[in-house]
């Protein structure tokens, strides 16, 4: 019966600590083989930290790991990938101009003579991709292919490195709705096969939809170990946050203003010459007191919309079409003076557009609130000022851990999400431009965050909301604009639409 | 403590390489460090010596950190004093009935507009053109060194001498010079160099202006999506930073010479990179940094004269080593991650 109890994967009562924070309280974990494992929490519950002291990329403070029975101590990721343990990053770690078949082979290069044997690399490859379906263009540079394919890249490589146990740390973060299904069919083909894979996530669907058992995290410990086929979303959403979660809240009916917040006028941009328009004749009006929704597959304009509208200026975001906030024609103008209508933005690539990475919370809560009356006096800052007002806002918008003066990069991602949010509130707006506003965000986060859209729309705030995600779409949404190719190519009033209809125009039928 | 150890750290193994290369040149490093200390501390006029080469390091230092703080790699401060120093001289030899003090004061504030406008040139190209700043500001050095020339040879000559500089400025146009450093030209620069560090100080952590910069630089695409005027916080920037190298002007004309001299710049403006480098941008830092580098500049003056083998040229090296051991600070974790693990 030794072969019944063998687990893949065990954890033992692992612990570590980060200075002050405690990571993980004595995690235990049971993985059997051959199955897909889901481990879940909010963010910071310590999902993360324990994968990463299983593929030894620190070690733990105390704890044991076992792998098909035999305690291990790592020293680097080196020896967890040795003994079949290896992860696939939530950011790639792949080289982008090499190729995909470079970029599998570095660091475990075939040589013979000091010459890299491709030709044998290659073959051992296109076995491995027949045999578990995970096809690959070799030779193109990897940054040249879409990001499903690079993650299956980084399958490979653990593949080709004979890993038995995969870890995907939020594998489904960077893809599009059809690639994560496609991802999940080649993960359940993987467990087929007889790979076991730990699947981190704090998608409730997913969990649902592709694991076999589950583990819940919170706040560094475990709350549950349950098979998903015995459990419900509510049940795993109310472990994850330790209390009651509404996973669709209920949006009352809104009462629309008169003034409108937004009107998008034939917006325009044309593409590299050959290539199609990447807009066309695009119309959006928002009122005050109501939120639009723009649904789509990502890659058909939304972004470039939501450029167009911070920078109409720039001809590069907009060949012809005219913007007016809120009863100014702004088509002339700089992002500065936009903002200063009382424009809100949650922007759409947080790190990149919405924070200083480097710097404290408290400098981040700042960004462009730093000429508003509240925080600076004839060009000086208060600090005591912002101090109490960071603090406020952090404790309302539930910002972990609760520090002023740590770099914004060692918060999670949905943790800077909600800095960006409580920041962006600060300003009052009566125009709120929200691209991805759940974006790698938890459950209970979620529903924070569309309570307080709806509380903005409620306060007389219009509200332009982009987002892949058709439930967010759906329940926020009091007018739904459907983009496909560059064009607004349908609408609808709340409740007008079923979700597979959506799908369908999403998808331009 | 860690921030404030590293520095102080590298410059103890640049240091000591230093004195290594010494030692293989065939001198006792026990006495270089002994002429050292000496030519750099030794007396009252060593000491005031060493304070006259701090005076305009920190200038520069802090012309290459404000930018930097901005995302800007200043590489023009040498060009900037130099015209600073030069419009400060033409004011001086134009007007030099002009009475203390409005000279000094309408002189200081030339050399400041100029540096600011040579600063301005390239911070415009780049935010408006998107040339690179580093390319723009190393021309306009040559640029500058070939204007000051042209006036300092043909067009403010002085009539009385074969050197290369202008006419002297007016009586009316010199500052104090403090007395207890035997006769070495330290003047109300000086003071003027450390108000500098402090304003930069409240400017860059104490206002909304400095914070917009530092955003600027930390991440240009979310100050902008944030609604900060990325353009105009460059250019100001750059303009910030000429101006102050610009004020290197103060010290050597008001200050020292009385005129305009060409070449009276051993390179502050490249050594103020270093400055800014060791001193992390802070200004702090940046004081303290010019404080050595003005030391080693000084007494490596010595080692010269008093020693056999070592010539003026192993002070550039003692400070590129020094600035080496500096940016080696990956190496320093890496060794630090080791003994961990």
């Amino acid at each position: 019966m030794a072969v019944e109890t063998c687990t893949a994967v065990e954890l033992r009562g692992l612990t570590k600590r980060f200075g002050s924070v405690l990571a993980n309280a004595g995690v235990n974990l049971q993985v059997k083989p051959g199955t897909i494992h889901g481990v879940i929490g909010e963010n910071g519950a310590g999902k993360s930290t324990a994968m990463k002291m299983l593929c030894g990329i620190f070690p733990p403070d105390a704890g044991e790991i076992l792998v098909h029975g035999h305690k291990h101590v790592w020293t680097s990721p080196a020896d967890a990938i040795a003994a079949g343990i290896g992860m696939v990053h939530q950011h790639f770690m792949l080289a982008g101009p090499y190729s995909a078949l470079d970029n599998i082979l570095l660091g475990a290069e075939p040589v013979r003579l000091g010459v890299i044997e491709r030709k044998k690399a290659r073959d051992r490859l296109d076995a491995l991709a027949r045999q578990y379906r995970l096809p690959v263009d070799w030779n193109r540079p990897v940054e040249q292919l879409p990001v499903g394919v690079q993650q299956r890249v980084e399958i490979l490589k653990l593949l080709y490195r004979d890993a038995t146990i995969l870890i995907l740390d939020e594998p489904t973060a960077v893809l599009a709705p059809q690639e994560t299904s496609v991802l999940f069919q080649q993960l359940k083909k993987l467990r087929d096969e007889g790979k076991t894979i730990l699947l981190i996530t704090h998608k409730l669907k997913e969990v649902m939809s592709v694991t076999d058992r589950v583990t819940v995290l919170r706040a560094g410990k475990v709350t549950g170990e349950l098979e998903t086929a015995q459990t419900s979303p509510q049940d795993l959403a109310n472990l994850m946050v330790g209390r009651n979660v509404v996973l669709n809240i209920t949006v009352p009916t809104s009462h629309p203003r008169e003034e409108t917040a937004l009107e998008i006028t034939g917006l325009s941009l044309t593409g590299a010459a050959g290539s199609r328009h990447r807009l066309t004749d695009v119309n959006v009006s928002v009122k005050r007191g109501e939120i639009v929704g723009i649904a789509g597959v990502e890659g058909n304009g939304q972004s470039e919309v939501l450029q167009a509208i911070l920078h109409p200026r720039n001809s590069r975001r907009r060949t012809s079409g005219a913007l007016t906030v809120l009863g100014n024609d702004v088509t002339s103008w700089e992002a500065s003076r936009i903002r200063l209508l009382g424009v809100a933005v949650i922007p759409e690539d947080r790190q990149q557009e919405g924070l200083l990475l480097e710097r404290s919370v408290i400098e981040n809560f700042l960004l462009g609130l730093q000429r508003s009356p509240a925080f600076s006096r004839y060009g000086f800052l208060s600090s005591t000022k912002l101090q109490a007002a960071a603090a406020t806002a952090i404790e309302e918008y539930d910002v972990r851990p609760r520090e002023l003066v740590i770099p914004v990069k060692q918060l999670s991602g949905g943790n800077q999400q909600k800095l960006i949010i409580a920041r962006e509130f600060q300003r009052q707006p009566r125009l709120l431009i929200a691209a991805q506003p759940t974006h790698g965000v938890d459950v209970g986060a979620i529903e924070f965050i569309h309570n307080r859209i709806v509380r903005a729309r409620d306060e007389g705030a219009g509200v332009l909301l982009v987002s892949f995600e058709l439930d967010e779409i759906l329940t926020l949404s009091d007018r739904i604009l459907v983009m496909y190719e560059g064009r607004i190519v349908a609408e609808y009033r709340r409740g007008e639409v079923s979700e597979q209809e959506l799908g369908l125009k999403m998808a331009g039928s | 403590m860690r921030k404030f150890l590293q520095p102080v750290l590298a410059v103890l193994v640049g240091l000591g390489l230093g004195l290594g290369f010494t030692w293989i040149a065939g001198e006792n490093p026990w006495c270089v460090v002994q002429i050292l200390g000496k030519s750099a501390f030794g007396s009252g006029y060593d000491f005031g010596m060493t304070l006259f080469y701090t005076t305009p390091l920190i200038f520069t230092g802090l012309a290459v950190a404000v930018a930097f703080q901005a995302g800007l790699f200043n590489i023009g401060a040498e060009g900037q004093l130099t015209l600073g120093a030069l419009a400060a001289a033409a004011v001086g030899a134009l007007f030099r009935r002009l009475p203390w003090p409005v000279a000094p004061l309408l002189a200081g504030l030339a050399a400041l507009l100029t540096g600011s406008v040579w600063g301005a040139i390239p911070g415009w190209l780049r935010a408006k053109r998107g040339s690179h700043e580093v390319i723009n500001t190393i021309m306009l050095n040559f640029i500058a060194a070939g204007l000051a020339s042209y006036v300092t040879l043909y067009l403010l000559k002085n009539p009385d001498t074969q050197n290369p500089e202008t006419r002297a400025i007016g009586r009316g146009f010199l500052i104090h010079q403090f007395g207890m450093f035997g006769g070495a030209p330290v003047s109300t620069a000086l003071p003027l160099a450390i108000m500098a560090a402090v304003l930069v100080w409240i400017l860059l952590w104490q206002t909304a202006i400095g914070y917009e910069m530092r955003a600027v630089g930390q991440n240009e695409s979310a100050a902008r999506v944030a609604g900060i005027d990325a353009s105009k916080i460059r250019i100001l920037a750059m303009a910030m930073a000429g101006g102050l190298a610009g004020l290197v002007g103060v010290g050597e004309v008001l200050g020292n010479a009385g005129k305009f001299r060409l070449g009276f710049s051993p390179e502050y403006g490249f050594i103020g990179i270093a400055v800014a480098l060791l001193g992390r941008n802070q200004p702090v830092g940046v004081v303290a940094a010019a404080l050595l580098f003005g030391a080693l500049h000084k007494g490596t003056a010595n080692l010269d004269l008093e020693t056999e083998h070592v010539t003026r040229d192993v002070s550039l090296i003692l400070q590129a080593l020094i600035i080496l051991s500096v940016s080696a600070e990956g190496l320093w974790s890496w060794m630090k991650r080791r003994g961990d693990s």
